[in-house]
């Protein structure tokens, strides 16, 4: 791939240049998700208007170009994500299946016992909070919460004490979508698997951001969301280390995840497909392809420059303001995404939201499905600009005085 | 007091004059800070109303056959719009707010121009206030 400057970049994302009440987009809710580039759309519409076909179950010519694009896009993710193999690699809906799947499998595959614990990272989203919550009411497990400091950043120091002999797994974001803040997820993986405990790691709004190695982060499960990675909603994926995959029993029965059905005895197919009952997203799936080519160019040199730049201004603009309070202030900004949590003396975040709506600029209000993070810092929402590789410093001044004349009517 | 009708038509005319939603939300903000303060000890949750991503108490009283509203919202622009509600619906009887049909919100583009959130937090006010207007009838 050549190198391709920002305006080359963004004119492959025609969203950019869509107008809100006579405005010009500024389109600042990544986390929450990302923009789709042409590439992804194009693969998308072929896999429906071309090589539209189920999956591993016929022989005609189309069936078999489909499951191709299919099974060579897991191929395509377990290399990005430097998985040992495309088998470690399940398809799913998203990183809430995903963390779903995990959590039901472990529950099934009587992988706890009464009294074992979860441990949860204070900042996780709802989806790494929520599933473990379930499964562990069902099975009587203890849920212990690792904690952050004021700053947002784990207390790595408490790892240690919080980990038992009963602890089965850590729950754990690679970054915070409030805080943005990195995760040390190497150093926890270490420390937890000292203890044998299990790291699943939410990739969700690191994925996008950061060259990604699950053998070099060592967790043994990781998942993501497709649709904050520039590709289709409705795809994802689990990662997990083949042993671990091939221990645990089948997520949801029917057709495709069997090795043969009976009416006395039915088995099921290895890893992955026991994991994926069902129809899988036939269209979405593909558009993987192009969305981590995506992610690929925008890590090059002059994109990643005007990030820092972006970041470095960001942080600078808030930490001088009065008014503002920011969420996920790490002593080093490079343990920082370009996701930016806020709150304003005087003034409410939805009020903030909607001001900024209509000078076109979509940010996120409220309480971005990480309520116990929200009550641990004492707020009832706070406003999220969520910045992506393609965004500019021009669009970073504009959030600024935008937010400032806001600030302005409000108060 | 002029009647239901005219309030409310008083309400679409003031905001006829804004072509930008800025000025809109200027206007509101402005009916915000002006709203009557609302007793603390009345922000309970039995008067929080659902639905909304700002949190907006209600408080109602049947006061010599008509209904008087009293509202909060730690968000103003939701106080902005509190107050137009309370400006057309206080000191009116159940059975004229039950009888209603809400117009004025959306003559005055306030429901499909907010954000679905706030349009849910401003239906679930609405839909607070027929409801008691209909419990008392
Ligand atoms: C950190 C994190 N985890 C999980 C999720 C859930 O992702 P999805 O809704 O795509 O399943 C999100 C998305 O909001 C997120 O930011």
């Amino acid at each position: 791939m050549h190198l391709m400057d920002i305006d080359q970049i963004r004119s492959q994302f025609p969203q950019l240049k869509e107008k809100v009440y006579g405005r010009q987009l500024v389109y600042l809710d990544n986390a929450a998700t990302s923009l789709r580039p042409v590439s992804v759309a194009e693969k998308w519409a072929e896999m429906s208007l071309r090589h539209n076909s189920n999956l591993h179950r016929a022989v005609h010519k189309t069936a078999v170009d489909a499951t191709e694009e299919y099974e060579s896009t897991r191929a395509a993710v377990a290399a990005f994500i430097g998985a040992a193999a495309p088998e470690e690699i399940v398809f799913t809906s998203g990183t809430t299946q995903s963390s779903n799947l995990l959590a039901s499998c472990l529950e099934h595959g009587n992988f706890f016992a009464e009294g074992d614990e979860i441990l949860i990272c204070e900042a996780e989203h709802h989806s790494n909070i929520v599933p473990w919550q379930m499964v562990a009411a069902r099975k009587g497990l203890k849920i212990k919460v690792l904690p952050i400091d004021d700053r947002g950043q784990i207390l790595i120091s408490e790892l240690g004490n919080l980990l038992t002999p009963r602890t089965k797994i850590c729950a754990v974001a690679q970054a915070s979508n409030v805080l943005g803040i990195i995760n040390p997820i190497r150093k926890i993986a270490d420390i937890c698997h000292a203890n044998g405990t299990l790291v699943f790691v939410d990739g969700a709004q690191g994925i996008p951001h950061l060259p990604t190695d699950v053998k070099e982060m060592d967790c043994d499960f990781y998942a993501f969301s497709g649709h904050k990675m520039y590709a289709a909603p409705g795809t994802g994926i689990l990662y997990g280390k083949r042993s671990l995959l091939e221990a645990l029993p089948p997520y949801m029965g029917g057709g495709e995840m069997i090795e043969s059905v009976s009416w006395e005895k039915t088995t099921y197919a290895p890893v992955p497909r026991r994991f994926e009952a069902g129809t899988q997203n036939i269209s979405g799936v593909p558009s993987l392809r192009p969305a981590m080519e995506m992610c690929k160019l925008l890590a090059g040199r002059e994109i990643t420059a005007e990030t820092e730049r972006v970041k470095t201004f960001l942080l600078g603009f808030f930490s001088a303001h009065p008014d503002i309070t920011l969420y996920g202030n790490p002593d080093d900004p490079a343990e920082k995404l370009p996701i930016f949590s806020i709150t304003v003396k005087g003034a409410h975040h939805e009020d903030l939201a909607l001001i900024l709506d209509k000078m076109g600029i979509a940010t996120r209000s409220g309480q971005m499905c990480a309520e116990p993070l929200m009550d641990g810092f004492g707020v009832t929402g706070m406003l999220r600009a969520s910045f992506a590789p393609y965004n500019t410093m021009q669009e970073a001044v504009y959030f600024t005085e935008c937010l400032q004349k806001a600030i302005d009517m409000l108060k | 007091m002029s009647s239901l009708a005219e309030t409310k038509a008083a309400v679409v005319e003031e905001f006829s004059m804004f072509d930008e939603w800025l000025d809109k939300y200027e206007y509101l903000i402005e009916l915000g800070k002006n709203l009557e303060v609302f007793p603390v000890e009345l922000k309970t949750d039995e008067r929080l109303i659902k639905g909304c991503q700002s949190r907006v108490w209600l408080d109602t009283q049947v006061q010599d056959g008509v209904l008087r509203f009293r509202a909060d919202s730690d968000a103003i622009i939701t106080k902005g719009i509190i107050s137009l509600l309370i400006r057309v619906y206080d000191g009116r009887s159940a059975q004229e707010i039950a009888a209603d049909n809400f117009d004025f919100v959306e003559q005055i583009g306030l429901r499909e121009n907010l954000s679905p959130t706030r349009a849910n937090g401003l239906n679930s006010m609405i839909e607070t206030i027929r409801k008691e207007a209909e419990r008392n009838v």
